[in-house]
């Protein structure tokens, strides 16, 4: 058999992923996207599709910033098709929307009913009623609590779930095991309940387009085990290149080894720490520093850039920490902020405080795997974790051992597996400081 | 743990004694709580063997099961208790009040509350309503008619518990917790006597004496539902065959007197304790939904309303999960701005924020966004000591006027900029006080005290193919009483 080459296997992947969606016999087609796997790609094309065969849609996401991106990314491939951008009373829309003609704004779904498309919040398709769309397309689904879905399930007939599976699952601030094992438990994603109370397709994206070659294998066994994927590029389409040689300083060899490899594990000295640990703290916003001061520059298969603030991010598992690395000084434009809130972006590099680091115990919540998996899967060329030494023996001494409950699936990857796999590969890559 | 609660237990170690966590009592205290005590028979999931029972601290009502495993001599148990309760339970459904709203209604004037010794109290208590809900006074095994009723109430009561900020069914380790930190671990401190001698030792001992002194189960049996495994092998198990071979079953209720009368006069300790307490200022709010879930399980049940289900079908339980949200959201918020201890907490973590005036635009007007016409919207300066770590943009409310809405425009150094969104009245300019002014000290929280609104979600017909369709509707059976575990 002759291997596909990447663009060919994702071609394939949305192909019959459309031929499902528009002409298959379910009501829902779910698919299950990688980090950077073309998942926005793929909404625009379905949308385009249906728009081009004359059919209404709606589109869901679920924050303003994904809905602001979809809507500035599809007005720009389909400039002639007409857009309604539904939102909150208050909120200003951006530039990056209104800029397009073909675009309307506005609260009142009544104005924006017309057009072929519309694109809102689930929150806010929740307060729409007594209208129906033949076609819906729900992004980042698996972000979506299930009570959400609930809220707007009648609008639509046919619905594309798009979202990816190893991310973090939508939380909430109740802590109760009453649902725990119903199908429809409300906790749980809206992928989850779909797919467990109806008998729909699941896709995959095969190819990860974001993801150097040098992250996509390690980022496909520890967090999607199942489901493996590959790189778009090849490790010889991206390099990063920092204009000055550096000292001989910790900082610098991070740096370096980031550069040269695509990882680095900027190891402190063992210690239990707060959660704003001020040293680790400190090297996050000075590694942040550095990178700028030494003048990167990213080549890859498009082009040649340097690495500007916009490009970089530094993530944490906390808002304290965000806070605490915002105040240590961060060069502006450069992001800092939590996992959850880094969920769909993407960055040339990204700076990790693991989640792990200093803390005398590993709870479910820093074992969580899709915590470690969004914060090392938002690069296109290298990711420097910060951390204190002792993370493996930690985990260790803090075997997962959650409460086994009855009908309640098992879930894959297991967490404390998962951040196992991530250290073993970083050990290759450690800094000491 | 808060950095607050970690400095009160480490100072409890230190001056070995338990440390105040609240100025003011979060929770609502009836002027006659019943107490109840449950026990279980271990290795049983649902098997009642004993409980202390009443209102009066001087004269409980010990009743027990003298054979456990006996399925019958467990439902007189239940009927008995049932004998207890449902007078207690009923008295407060004939006396009502007309809430002002706009649409008035009837409310209880006051409604039950069940005080038990720990959050185990609340899992039996729920298990117990859900092994006696579906008995029926006909058909086969038949109880007493009292039964089925009582399972109703405990699952009433069970229920509530479930939502932040109920006081109808309280756990007493809960709620002594929530007003004093003392030297051990939060797993310890549902032990009930330790943590009292931590809150409370008798005169000559400190708390960790004290406490050492109440883990020797002899001393201080186990507050339940689980009983000490030394007391079922060497005490129980002769006591039960006795009353196989005499059918008395005195010996029975002798032993398990022993295992609850401690924690009886315990109880009625704690209560004394959070007595003295004054009241924070919206328990009484809290209380009155307890009172208006109460009226309106009194009209269910005297329509002759089915047992609850066993499981939600998909859309009851995502408004459940709504309103326990919203329950949550309303409690934390009343509670720090009830409180300034508990307010500290969020001022630690820099949530919140207490600092003066320094500085009022109450004149400024802007276009808001979305908006056509300018509107007053002042701007204010707080100077604070407090680590801030709010973002412009973020929502905040005040216990000023906890109904109006601001958020902070930016943060410089210690001063603090926010801006005030509504409440100022109609006029062209804030009507006065409704805006802050320069000297005053003023605290902001990134707490919403209204709980947030929702959208509406379909009923439960209306149930969509993403959650299974419309559920089959509920017709009650001789078999729904079946469990897995029976």
């Amino acid at each position: 058999m002759i291997a596909l080459t990447p663009e060919q296997a994702a071609a394939d992947a949305t192909a019959a992923i459309l031929a499902d969606f528009t002409g298959g016999p379910h009501r829902g087609v779910i698919v299950d996207s990688p980090p950077g796997a073309g998942k926005t790609t793929l909404v625009v094309t379905a949308a385009m599709t249906l728009a081009g065969s004359g059919e209404r849609l709606m589109i869901v996401a679920q924050t303003n910033e994904q809905v602001d991106d979809l809507t500035d990314k599809l007005a720009s491939k389909a400039p002639g098709l007409s857009i309604g951008r539904l939102h909150s009373d208050g909120f200003t829309v951006p530039s990056r929307v209104t800029r397009h003609p073909g675009v309307t704004a506005s609260n009142k779904i009544d104005q924006v009913e017309a057009c072929t498309v519309v694109i809102a919040t689930a929150d806010k398709w929740a307060y729409v009623s007594e209208r129906t769309w033949p076609w819906a397309i729900v992004d980042e689904a698996y972000q979506m609590r299930s009570d959400k879905l609930l809220a707007i399930a009648a609008l639509f007939d046919r619905a594309l779930f798009v979202g990816d599976p190893g991310q973090l699952d939508p939380f909430s601030v109740v802590d109760t095991e009453r649902w725990a094992g119903l199908a429809w438990d409300p906790m749980q994603s809206a992928v989850a309940v779909i797919g467990r109370l109806n008998d729909l397709p699941v896709h995959r994206l095969p190819v990860s387009w974001r993801l150097p070659a040098s992250a996509a294998p390690l980022v496909s066994e520890a967090f999607y085990p199942f489901a493996p994927f590959r790189s778009g590029t090849a490790a010889a389409d991206r390099e990063l290149k920092l204009a000055t040689a550096g000292f001989p300083v910790a900082w610098d060899r991070t740096l370096n080894e980031a550069a040269a490899t695509g990882w680095a594990l900027h190891e402190l000295p063992n210690r239990h720490t707060i959660r704003t640990d001020a040293e680790a703290v400190q090297a996050c916003a000075g590694l942040a520093t550095r990178l700028l001061q030494r003048g990167a520059v990213a080549h890859d298969e498009n082009d040649t850039h340097p690495v500007s603030p916009d490009r970089i991010a530094i993530g944490c598992a906390h808002n304290d920490q965000v806070a605490a690395i915002r105040a240590a000084g961060v060069p502006a434009g450069i992001t800092v902020d939590t996992a959850n809130r880094l969920q769909g972006r993407e960055y040339d590099v990204t700076i990790v405080l693991h989640p792990l680091s200093g803390r005398r115990d590993a709870t479910a919540f820093h074992l969580e795997s899709g915590r470690l998996c969004v914060l090392t899967s938002r690069h296109r060329h290298a990711c420097i974790v910060v951390a204190r030494a002792g993370i493996a023996e930690l985990l260790d001494n803090h075997p997962s051992t959650g409460r086994v409950q009855l009908n309640v699936p098992v879930k894959f990857p297991d967490g404390w597996e998962a951040n196992h796999a991530v250290l073993a590969h970083l050990s290759d890559h450690r800094v000491q400081a | 743990m808060s950095v607050i609660s970690a400095y009160a237990r480490a100072l409890a170690v230190q001056t070995g004694r338990a440390q105040p966590v609240a100025t003011v009592r979060h929770v609502h205290l009836s002027a006659t709580p019943m107490v109840f005590i449950p026990l279980k028979l271990a290795g049983e999931a649902a098997a009642p063997l004993a409980a202390l029972v009443g209102t009066d601290p001087a004269n409980p009502r010990l009743l027990v099961v003298p054979q456990p495993r006996n399925r019958d001599l467990r439902f007189a148990f239940m009927a008995e208790l049932a004998d207890v309760m449902l007078p207690y339970v009923e008295s407060f459904a004939g006396v009502t009040e007309t809430v002002e709203a706009k649409t008035p209604y009837e409310r209880s004037s006051d409604a039950p509350q069940l005080l038990v010794p720990n959050r185990g109290g609340i899992a039996f208590t729920k298990l117990l309503g859900r092994s006696t809900r579906f008995r029926r006074a006909d058909g086969p095994y038949p109880v007493h008619p009292s039964v089925p009723v009582l399972g109703q109430w405990l699952t009433f009561l069970a229920e509530r518990a479930e939502y932040a900020g109920s006081s109808a069914l309280v756990a007493m380790t809960e709620a002594l917790a929530l007003h004093w930190a003392t030297g051990q671990s939060p797993m310890e401190d549902a032990n009930l006597a330790t943590q009292l001698a931590w809150i409370a030792p008798p005169a000559g001992q400190n708390g960790p004496e004290a406490a050492l002194a109440a883990e020797d189960p002899l001393t201080s049996p186990p507050a339940g539902p689980e009983t000490h495994p030394d007391f079922d092998g060497q005490v129980l198990d002769h006591a039960i065959r006795a009353y196989e071979t005499s059918s008395s079953p005195a010996q029975v209720r002798e032993a398990l007197r022993t295992q609850l009368e401690p924690t009886w006069t315990l109880m009625w300790q704690a209560v004394r304790l959070l007595r003295e307490l004054p009241e924070a200022a919206t328990v009484d709010a809290r209380w009155a939904k307890d009172r208006d879930q109460f009226t309106r399980e009194t009209a269910r049940l005297a329509d002759g309303g089915f047992p609850r289900g066993r499981i939600d079908g998909a859309v009851s339980a995502a408004i459940r999960l709504a309103d326990l949200e919203s329950a949550l959201q309303t409690y934390e918020a009343q509670r720090a701005f009830d409180d300034p201890l508990v307010m500290a907490e969020h001022r630690v973590a820099g949530k919140a924020f207490s600092g003066e005036v320094v500085a009022v635009d109450a004149t400024r007007r802007i276009v808001p966004p979305g908006k056509t016409r300018a509107a007053p919207r002042p701007l204010v300066t707080i100077r604070t000591s407090d680590p801030v770590r709010l973002s412009p943009g973020k929502r905040l409310s005040s216990s000023r006027n906890r109904k109006q809405k601001t958020e902070i425009v930016s943060i410089a150094g210690d001063l603090v900029v926010i801006q005030i969104n509504d409440q100022m009245g109609r006029g062209s300019t804030p009507a006065p006080g409704s805006v802050p002014e320069v000297g005053e000290i003023v605290c902001y929280a990134e707490l919403d005290p209204s709980g947030g609104q929702r959208p509406r979600l379909p009923s439960g017909e209306d149930t969509p193919w993403t959650h299974g369709g419309p559920p089959t509707p509920y017709v009650p059976t001789d078999e729904d009483a079946q469990e897995a575990w029976s």
